[in-house]
């Protein structure tokens, strides 16, 4: 009977949503491609075989490119979460690489051993709150619209990576632009077993339950949601101090996609170059939008869209289709999910189910 | 040519394309729509350009950029307002996906590894003035895209403050429920000023190839769609403020001739962030002034018109 077992009805939705989406992913991909000239089966096999196509792969392609998207998506929907249009994750987390890298060649922790890590870790936290207080700094002070500020501080990020790795930070030689390699006391470890995967998962994972848990059970995570539906009603009759919140949530977010950076220098790159994001920051936004911005979900949309980018190196290589095929794929997967919101408030009617309306929102 | 009017030269340069994009988000952000896929209409553009230029020459290159930057316009109108969903976001995946099937096909059709030369639109002087000292070059010896823009600027003022159709635009921007009272159909006339958007970002695009680069690079829009809606900002929602706008901004990026000119050693990168910073000073100092947006700047219009 209905509602006898709700735990497994909503299991059950929720593997039919997954399902769904990966289906819709896939299609949509293979749209493109076809659109594109080339051939969709061969480059969905190629796009599979390099995403899943066995553990190893799984571990050490998608779920290692799965870390950054996640942990910035974290950022993400935590922000979108209050309200607030974060669409600077891409120079939070430059600027956290950056701050790790920084921390590392002035040899902070080098009398730590192991645990310098997590200094640098802490460093990229640190210069992704600030460069996101900037503009929550403009958006309390001056009235600067956050989605214009955010965006400019991504460009002036990516122009300050591009100085520091052929200026200050530039590795000896003074030959490549990028840093000089991580000594092996700031890397974060590998996972046992015949891997890439590092404890990056481990971070994500942890970041994802924690702003799971602040969002859902504490006062602060309240004044969050409340504000982000409805920064009016939250400030008369909530008595909530909108402008401190959103500066807390605009720190929170950046320290997380600032982490994100540090995580994939420490964990993946292990040196500072100019092209070390290949726009994580940007499909942040669409891991956050297509996980309905819950923190839990975040995990495995972002799995999705390391699976993406993981599959769209191999269909470059074997099926010769151009990596950036997926760009194309997240956006059609945000404005899908869009318009998707607007049918299941009930405000669009659509006409092939007879006018009939979503079930009522109960979140 | 000396270096002051190098630097001229330089500033109205960038700052053309800048203005272009900026005086059609003007319009589109009267209407009470803040359209974020700007971006997108440019680099759309600028890819229009390639083909159109690359079959039958500038003219058609011009004309192709002008249509792909209206299917963006075209595509943001279709979610944004007629499924009403939200702006900003609808405006960045529009962006995305622009940037992705931009380069796909420069991947696909373009990048055989033959160099790429396609017609350019020559800049052109215009007698006596070109010849006015310092200035005449940078004013007066551009492409025929700056003159669009010295023309384009008053009239658009003139439509935007002197006829129905103007008072239509800002009544929708200000009130879309008076303005139904009024007989104006508020979603009607924010489709209308979107594609308007989008066809000058498309031309702003193409502008970047055709009268400067000569060429296409992935993603050589570069962010100026955004700079460009915060330019509609400081130039307080305003033709005239949008051009002054611009060619601070211009001013701005062509700072690095100067320098260069100069043999002042300063990083390079230092210019290239500048008028990004500069956006945001800028952005700071306008929020202090009385200078209002649009009442109902990025909210959904429904049926009913509000």
């Amino acid at each position: 009977m209905r509602g006898e077992l709700p735990v497994m009805r909503a299991v059950g939705r929720a593997i039919v949503l997954a399902l769904v989406t990966i289906g819709v992913t896939a299609t949509l991909l293979a749209l493109v491609v076809a659109a594109s000239g080339h051939d969709p089966s061969a480059a969905l096999r190629a796009m599979l075989s390099g995403s899943v196509g066995s553990l190893q792969i799984f571990t050490s392609s998608t779920l290692v490119r799965a870390i950054p998207l996640a942990i910035a998506g974290l950022a993400v929907a935590l922000a979108f979460r209050g309200g607030l249009l974060n669409i600077g994750a891409e120079g939070q987390l430059l600027a956290g690489a950056a701050a790790a890298a920084a921390a590392t060649a002035l040899g902070v922790g080098g009398a730590m051993g192991r645990a310098g890590v997590v200094l640098a870790l802490l460093a990229g936290a640190l210069a992704g709150a600030g460069w996101a207080s900037i503009a929550a700094l403009l958006r309390r002070h001056f009235g600067v619209l956050e989605v214009i500020s955010t965006i400019m501080l991504n460009f002036v990020a990516l122009h300050m990576v591009s100085f520091l790795v052929r200026g200050p930070l530039q590795e000896p030689l003074r030959i490549y632009p990028q840093t000089a390699p991580f000594a092996d006391g700031m890397r974060l470890p590998l996972l046992p077993g015949p891997t890439r995967l590092h404890w990056g998962v481990v971070i994500a994972v942890a970041s994802a339950a924690i702003v799971w848990w602040v969002l859902r059970s504490t006062a602060a995570g309240f004044r969050v949601r409340a504000m982000g539906a409805n920064p009016d009603a939250a400030r008369v009759a909530g008595g909530i101090d909108v402008g401190r919140t959103a500066l807390r949530v605009f720190l929170a977010s950046g320290a997380l996609a600032g982490i994100a950076g540090a995580v994939e220098t420490t964990g993946v790159t292990y040196a500072l170059y100019e092209n070390l994001s290949p726009g994580y920051g940007y499909s942040a936004i669409a891991v956050a939008l297509l996980a309905r911005l819950h923190p839990g979900v975040v995990l495995l949309s972002a799995t999705l869209f390391g699976a993406l980018q993981a599959g769209a190196a191999a269909m470059q290589r074997d099926a010769g289709v151009p990596s950036v095929v997926v760009t194309v794929v997240e956006a059609g997967l945000i404005l899908l999910v869009l318009v998707a919101e607007r049918v299941h408030a009930g405000e669009l009617r659509v006409r092939f189910i007879g006018g009939a309306r979503a079930e009522p929102r109960t979140s | 040519m000396s270096a002051t009017a190098a630097f001229l030269e330089a500033t109205i340069r960038t700052a053309t394309p800048l203005a272009i994009a900026a005086l059609g988000e003007t319009v589109v952000e009267r209407a009470g729509v803040i359209n974020l896929s700007l971006e997108g209409a440019i680099i759309a553009g600028a890819f229009g350009a390639l083909v159109g230029a690359g079959i039958a020459g500038v003219g058609a290159g011009f004309a192709t950029a002008a249509l792909a930057g209206v299917l963006v316009g075209a595509c943001f109108a279709a979610f944004a307002i007629m499924l009403r969903t939200d702006q900003i976001i609808t405006g960045t995946a529009l962006t995305l996906l622009a940037f992705g099937l931009t380069g796909t096909l420069y991947r696909r059709y373009y990048e055989s590894g033959a160099a790429l030369s396609i017609p350019t639109a020559a800049p052109l002087e215009i007698p006596l003035l070109a010849g006015i000292p310092v200035m005449g070059g940078a004013l007066f010896a551009q492409s025929a895209m700056t003159y669009l823009v010295y023309v384009a600027t008053p009239v658009l003022w003139w439509w935007m403050y002197r006829t129905h159709g103007g008072l239509a635009l800002r009544a929708v921007g200000e009130s879309p429920m008076a303005a139904r009272a009024a007989g104006i159909a508020p979603r009607r006339v924010q489709i209308a000023a979107i594609l308007f958007g989008g066809l000058m970002g498309g031309v702003s695009g193409g502008t970047l190839v055709l009268s400067q680069a000569g060429t296409f690079a992935e993603g050589m829009s570069a962010g100026r769609g955004f700079v460009a809606i915060a330019i509609v900002v400081l130039g307080r929602w305003h033709p005239l403020g949008a051009l002054l706008a611009s060619v601070l901004f211009g001013g701005a990026s062509a700072l690095q001739y100067l320098f260069q000119a100069m043999g002042w050693p300063v990083p390079y990168q230092l210019f290239l962030a500048l008028p990004y910073v500069l956006t945001l000073v800028a952005l700071a100092g306008a929020g202090q002034t009385h200078a209002r947006a649009p009442a109902f700047l990025g909210r959904p219009v429904a049926d009913g018109g509000e």
